[in-house]
């Protein structure tokens, strides 16, 4: 305990929190990029994964498989299998790229079963409705099931992410020079494994906990019916 | 040359053929109306027409224009001509009023926006709900969403309409205010086909009535002939049942 209380200065010193926040920074970078992006696929999968006829059958069953497949694989798996496979056909390619494209493909296939699921929650009625009035698929999608699915969406969505941020401490296991990796640098160093890990403990809280807030904000929003609603021209509708 | 002629439709659920040849035809201003029992195929007929439900034989002949449904092309081009009401009204629960109103006439028909809106707005005023263009579905009691949906389909100047048990999901309160607009819909000469089981309404209405059963036309005929000296044993069941009371 007292070696504890003695390193606090020295570990609080200009140049640790520096660090530290770069590699939060970083964690929180590599994550919020690779889920948005991934999010965006999702919803092209789900797209192509919705194509009718017989014609798109082999599309629908590699939009189904990746799905599946990604799903049973651990993360550090997918993460070791990217950096194999990138630095053999890039060799310079950099270890945030690496993580950021095995954090997006692991994205893809989660955030396309809530989508979806959300898009499936949408009556069909709804969707007959549309068509009775000849909008193409994509316009039936874009202006009248999506906007009734965000609701069902987001919050999962949200979550994903959330707890993404956690996850994301196994691309350490690469050397990529996020929040772990960091900790283990400094724990390494002669820094007291509880201060190190505690002060990691509170970042990795620190940037879940607003997201979550968001989170929470966004259902009780998306919940409300719109009638209700005090403004009405928000992003989605 | 009939406005609407139904030639020999069929229809099918997986192996069960819901509709079994089914034949009709109106004039142009004429009213038909299709009743019978429930799952007799009468909404199937309506879903057929606007390419919802996938027809396996036979052809519609709509204001002169031959169509078999067989391509994305002709269901496109007989959806151009129809517009339906649904009994849930299905209303698209993301827009007002006036987005409902106008977001086919803008987006696929792509009419002139202030014409579209003058059009809108003398819809709204048609079915009794000027004041309630920016609300939304959640707003509005069933039968004035359904009077939307009607107005949102009139909207499309379609050149036949379509209802489907419009009446049947509302309060009985309700009904009348959404019969009291059709009706001004048919002094209008709006060519319709409408199922509905208001037999009243049907007698007061139609030009012509099709009683149908297990996907098939039993009879038709005017109302007249229908509820008063229906030619089958079917029929004759039917109605004496259900104008008894």
């Amino acid at each position: 305990m007292e070696r504890i209380l003695e390193q606090i200065p020295r570990f609080f010193s200009g140049p640790n929190m520096i660090l530290l926040l770069e590699s939060a920074g970083l964690t929180l970078a590599m994550t919020l990029m690779g889920c948005l992006i991934g999010f965006g696929l999702a919803f092209v999968l789900v797209y192509l994964r919705q194509t009718p006829g017989l014609w798109a059958l082999p599309l629908r069953l590699v939009c189904i498989l990746y799905v599946e497949v990604f799903r049973r694989i651990p993360f550090i798996v997918v993460v070791y299998l990217v950096l194999f496979f990138i630095q053999t056909v890039t060799p310079n390619a950099s270890l945030f790229t690496i993580a950021v494209i095995a954090i997006c493909l692991y994205a893809v296939a989660y955030t396309a079963d809530i989508i979806r699921g959300g898009l499936e929650s949408v009556p069909q009625a709804q969707v007959e409705a549309a068509q009775a009035m000849n909008l193409s698929r994509l316009q039936t999608n874009l202006r009248i099931v999506l906007p009734q699915a965000w609701p069902v969406i987001v919050p999962p969505a949200i979550a994903f992410a959330v707890s993404f941020i956690k996850d994301t401490a196994l691309v350490s296991q690469v050397g990529v020079f996020e929040l772990t990796f960091r900790g283990k640098e400094l724990n390494n160093q002669g820094y007291s494994g509880i201060l190190v890990f505690g002060t990691i403990a509170l970042c990795y809280f620190l940037m879940s906990f607003p997201l979550s807030m968001l989170g929470q904000y966004l259902e009780k929003r998306l919940a409300t019916p719109r009638g209700q609603r005090r403004s009405r021209k928000i992003w989605f509708t | 040359m009939p406005h609407l002629a139904v030639n020999d439709v069929r229809a099918k659920y997986g192996s069960l053929e819901v509709l079994k040849g089914i034949n009709f035809s109106i004039e142009k201003g004429e009213i038909a109306a299709l009743v019978g029992p429930s799952g007799s195929g009468k909404s199937t007929v309506l879903r057929a027409l606007m390419g919802l439900t996938p027809i396996t034989g036979g052809e519609v002949d709509i204001a002169g224009e031959t169509m078999n449904y067989s391509s994305a092309k002709e269901v496109r081009a007989a959806r151009d001509r129809m517009a339906v009401v649904f009994q849930q009204y299905n209303l698209f629960q993301n827009m007002t009023v006036m987005q409902n109103l106008t977001l086919a006439p803008l987006k696929i028909k792509k009419w002139d926006k202030s014409e579209v809106m003058t059009e809108a707005r003398r819809l709204l005023g048609l079915v009794g709900l000027s004041d309630k263009a920016d609300a939304y579905s959640d707003q509005l009691s069933g039968g004035q969403q359904q009077r939307v949906a009607l107005a949102r389909a009139l909207a499309l100047k379609p050149q036949i309409l379509l209802l489907d048990e419009v009446t049947s999901a509302l309060d009985p309160e309700l009904v009348n205010e959404v019969l009291d607009a059709i009706r001004k819909l048919a002094d209008e000469g709006m060519t319709m086909v409408i199922v509905s089981h208001e037999m009243a309404f049907v007698r007061e209405v139609a030009d012509k009535v099709v009683f149908m059963d297990a996907g098939q036309i039993i009879e038709a005929g005017t109302p007249a002939e229908l509820f008063d000296t229906p030619k089958t044993d079917r029929a004759r069941d039917f109605f004496s049942k259900i104008l008894r009371h």
